[in-house]
């Protein structure tokens, strides 16, 4: 436990003492808001909730997490350090745990900033806080199954450019196995068990609900099991590649 | 204790370390000597439990690296080839990092801490980001990590390279200020530092040992090992000196001059030819006595032994 926090702690230091962290948080608020009022329309709907902010989530986090999770292991391979961290008696789970929580943290941190856009709907109408709150929640869980998916990535590669692309395109997978232009396209041939198991994968059809403030059991469930199993994942991936 | 036996490491299908085995007690400072490519580092990686052996066995203090490596790592300081460390901190922040994973509170952490950056002289870089050092400070920061929580086993791959002729005695002083139960292995490309900080050299080339032993013996391969080299001011007859008794060979290196008496296995020329040149006058510059010339040796032992290796 100590251990996981003494690398969690450097982890998030290091996001803040290059300007990562910074760049992130800056993008990150920028085009939620843009997404929120331009293509949302906020305020245009005349209703008191953020439903068009989380919406949008899914989309931002498929570039802007594999963006910030790059680094975590593609670098440490790079500059060798991964050397010094495996021999130092810290164990490779605590270390993935701890580069882990560290970026969940900053993109919690992001998540947070975003508290103007709350404020402003709690000043024209009268919000359901405890929904926007769920669908905070919510969206942090997910961005926690994007960045578990991207660290995996990371772990594969010494590049930063190639572990952002596999990140991506894997992330990218999981969001639209549960849109209507992939399920359309099994839906010729395959059975309805198969089409469900498909869109059952899916980012969106999970995240659906959250947004709108429902935090159900199998939603957050299937989040929390994304996250174990890809960050497993990459507890293997690295102690079965670390040298190369 | 360090024990190895019969250690091997494939990659894919190539062996950069073959059937290595060992003993390392308490005491010994190894100098890890082999030409590039020789599989040092590739030993030193399985030592520290960064690599799995991909045959043979690892027992440090009689547990074994497999079922053990954190507890045999909270043993162990290690400097890496190239010393890599975290680039985005300063030398401060990393200290203390590695301080914290090496659990080192309150008083006793302090007390580390001052003694470290002391000793590798990193008092006036300290709030200087590691990225921004010149390699030497690099490889001085690696150092501080490895002996910050002053270690029973220190394990250092080539800790001199890249320092200046300053800092390298202060390395090697540092080695020899370790407390006598220790164990100390660097792998260098330097002989001399082997010589001057070592009680223990390990040779190998081809992932195989090819010497074990101490440095005196060593030097004791070397033709040159108590020969006489003479230094003529003008040309005179010397060629009596090879007629005395005990010397074996006399070559005469004619670009430079300098002449050189070989002794028979394990007699000493020195002052018979001393008294010689003393007696009938020759206009000698200078007499030294040779101590072994290790490169030669080394050429010998990493080369040569091919064939029977
Ligand atoms: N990750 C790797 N994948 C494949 N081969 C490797 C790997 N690491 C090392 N080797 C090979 O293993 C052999 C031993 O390498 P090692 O780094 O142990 O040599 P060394 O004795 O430390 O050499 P040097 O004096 O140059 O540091 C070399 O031939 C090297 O090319
Ligand atoms: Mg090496």
């Amino acid at each position: 436990m100590g251990n996981i926090w003494i690398v969690t702690k450097r982890e998030f230091a290091s996001f803040f003492a290059t300007p990562v962290a910074y760049v992130f948080i800056a993008i990150f608020l920028m085009l939620s808001g843009i997404f929120t009022f331009f293509i949302g329309n906020l305020y245009e709907r005349g209703q008191a909730d953020l439903i068009p902010f989380f919406n949008f989530h899914p989309w931002l986090y498929l570039f802007l997490v594999p963006a910030i999770a790059m680094r975590s292991w593609a670098e440490e391979r790079k500059s060798g350090s991964i050397e010094l961290l495996m021999t130092l008696p810290i164990s490779a789970a605590e270390a993935v745990l701890g580069k882990f929580i560290a970026a969940w943290l900053v993109l919690g941190l992001a998540l947070a900033l975003t508290f103007p856009l709350w404020l402003s709907v709690d000043f024209l109408g009268e919000p359901d806080h405890g929904i926007i709150v769920a669908a905070y929640i919510g969206s942090w869980l997910m961005a926690g199954a994007f960045l578990a998916i991207s660290t995996c990535m990371s772990a594969f590669t010494r590049n930063q450019v190639v572990a952002f692309i596999l990140a991506v395109v894997v992330c990218f997978l999981f969001v639209v196995s549960g849109s209507s232009i992939v399920l359309d396209a099994f839906q010729p041939w395959a059975g309805n068990l198969i089409l469900d198991t498909v869109a059952s994968f899916s980012f969106l059809s999970h995240f659906e609900a959250m947004a709108k403030g429902v935090l159900a059991l199998n939603d957050v469930g299937y989040f929390f099991i994304i996250m174990v199993v890809w960050l497993y994942a990459s507890l293997i991936v690295i102690e079965q590649k670390k040298a190369d | 204790m360090i024990s190895v036996k019969n250690l091997s490491k494939f990659y894919d299908h190539f062996k950069a370390v073959d059937n290595l085995s060992f003993d390392i007690a308490p005491g010994n400072i190894v100098g890890f000597l082999g030409p590039n490519g020789a599989g040092k580092s590739t030993t030193m990686k399985m030592l520290t439990g960064f690599l799995p052996p991909s045959e043979g066995e690892i027992f440090i203090k009689e547990r074994s690296i497999d079922s053990d490596a954190k507890a045999i790592q909270r043993d162990i300081g290690y400097l890496p080839e190239g010393a890599p460390a975290y680039g985005d901190m300063t030398v401060w922040q990393f200290l203390h990092f590695i301080a914290d994973v090496r659990r080192l509170k309150g008083a006793h952490r302090k007390e580390r801490l001052y003694d470290v950056i002391h000793r590798v002289e990193l008092g006036d870089v300290l709030n200087r980001p590691i990225d921004n050092l010149s390699k030497g400070f690099k490889r001085r920061v690696g150092l501080a990590q490895a002996i910050l929580h002053d270690p029973d086993i220190l394990i250092l791959d080539e800790p001199t390279d890249g320092l200046d002729p300053n800092q390298k005695h202060h390395v090697r002083q540092l080695i020899e200020d370790l407390s006598r139960e220790k164990i100390v292995i660097i792998s260098t490309h330097i002989l001399e530092e082997v010589a001057a900080v070592c009680n223990r050299v390990m040779i190998i080339a081809d992932g195989q040992l090819r010497f074990d032993d101490t440095p005196e013996v060593l030097r004791h391969r070397s033709r040159f090992c108590n020969a006489v080299s003479l230094r003529l001011s003008y040309a005179a007859d010397i060629s009596g000196l090879a007629e005395l008794d005990g010397v074996d060979e006399m070559e005469i290196d004619r670009k430079t001059g300098l002449v050189t008496l070989f002794p028979e296995p394990g007699k000493h020329i020195f002052h018979a030819i001393n008294e010689y040149v003393t007696q009938r006058r020759l206009p000698v510059d200078t007499l030294t006595l040779e101590t072994g010339r290790l490169d030669e040796v080394f050429r010998d032992i990493t080369t040569a032994e091919v064939a029977n290796g």
